[in-house]
């Protein structure tokens, strides 16, 4: 993956033990009820899905497969979806720290391609790359 | 996310993203794009307007004659991803957090 991509990273402090805050991250149904739909099964290499509505063009699919996993501590899986014309190839990562009143939980999704680079290559799909420069070009021009 | 539905709407079709293409070289007028495309004067106005529409393209009159440009902005609500889960995670995880406090220890 490209170093040139933007990560989200978001953390919590709760008031629970690893093991359970580990649950609710791996048992589908628990899963299911504070994220979306799902057949996650906490093996490596398990490929899954997450189901939303779909929303506009988005099919509301999510294509997963778990690439880390070392419970109660850590928990990776790619993160893969978007619209026909605007793929994500992203990764979501959970890691839980003990602490002496419940766990750390830290959130990181990452792999979101800058926005430029990413209208690019959603445009490029069926277009000429000599397009894509030229938006591109553009676009710098009004970077806000 | 409703904008974005415009945006893939609007370049779906395979004419109008000629046209768009076509402005990405530079500001044209309806008669000029009508030369290039074999399309009538009426059908390439109705492209440009689904264009504008969807916030891909804007408009400068000069006299008689209205001219067409890209508004590069206009690609954004396209790409907007980060965005979108920044909000999406934040609201989930408030989720998880009211899930866990009804979880048995």
């Amino acid at each position: 993956m490209s170093t040139n991509t933007e990560t989200i990273v978001v953390e919590y402090t709760l008031p629970h033990a690893p093991r359970k805050v580990w649950r609710a991250l791996t048992e589908p149904a628990l899963l299911g009820a504070w994220l979306m739909q799902n057949d996650f099964e906490p093996k490596l290499g398990h490929e899954f899905t997450f189901r939303a509505k779909p929303m506009g063009e988005w099919d509301g699919i999510v294509r997963c497969k778990v690439l880390e996993l070392d419970e109660p501590r850590k928990l990776v899986y790619s993160w893969r979806g978007g619209s026909g014309n605007s793929t994500l190839d992203t990764r979501v990562a959970w890691t839980l720290e003990a602490t002496s009143s419940g766990t750390r939980l830290t959130l990181e999704h990452s792999g979101f391609l800058p926005m430029n680079a990413m209208a690019f290559q959603a445009m490029s799909k069926g277009w000429s790359g000599n397009v894509a420069e030229r938006m591109s070009a553009l676009l710098d021009d009004h970077a806000s | 996310m409703q904008q974005q539905d415009a945006v893939f709407r609007a370049l779906a079709d395979p004419s109008r993203r000629s046209i768009f293409e076509q402005l990405t070289l530079g500001e044209a007028a309806v008669k000029d794009l009508t030369a290039r495309f074999d399309i009538s004067q009426p059908a390439v106005s109705q492209h440009l307007e689904k264009l504008r529409g969807a916030g891909l393209v804007s408009e400068r009159r000069e006299g008689r004659l209205v001219y067409y440009r890209v508004e590069p902005r206009g690609l954004r609500p396209l790409v907007d991803w980060l965005a979108h889960y920044q909000a999406f995670w934040l609201e989930r995880l408030d989720k998880l957090r009211t899930l866990l406090e009804e979880m048995e220890e």
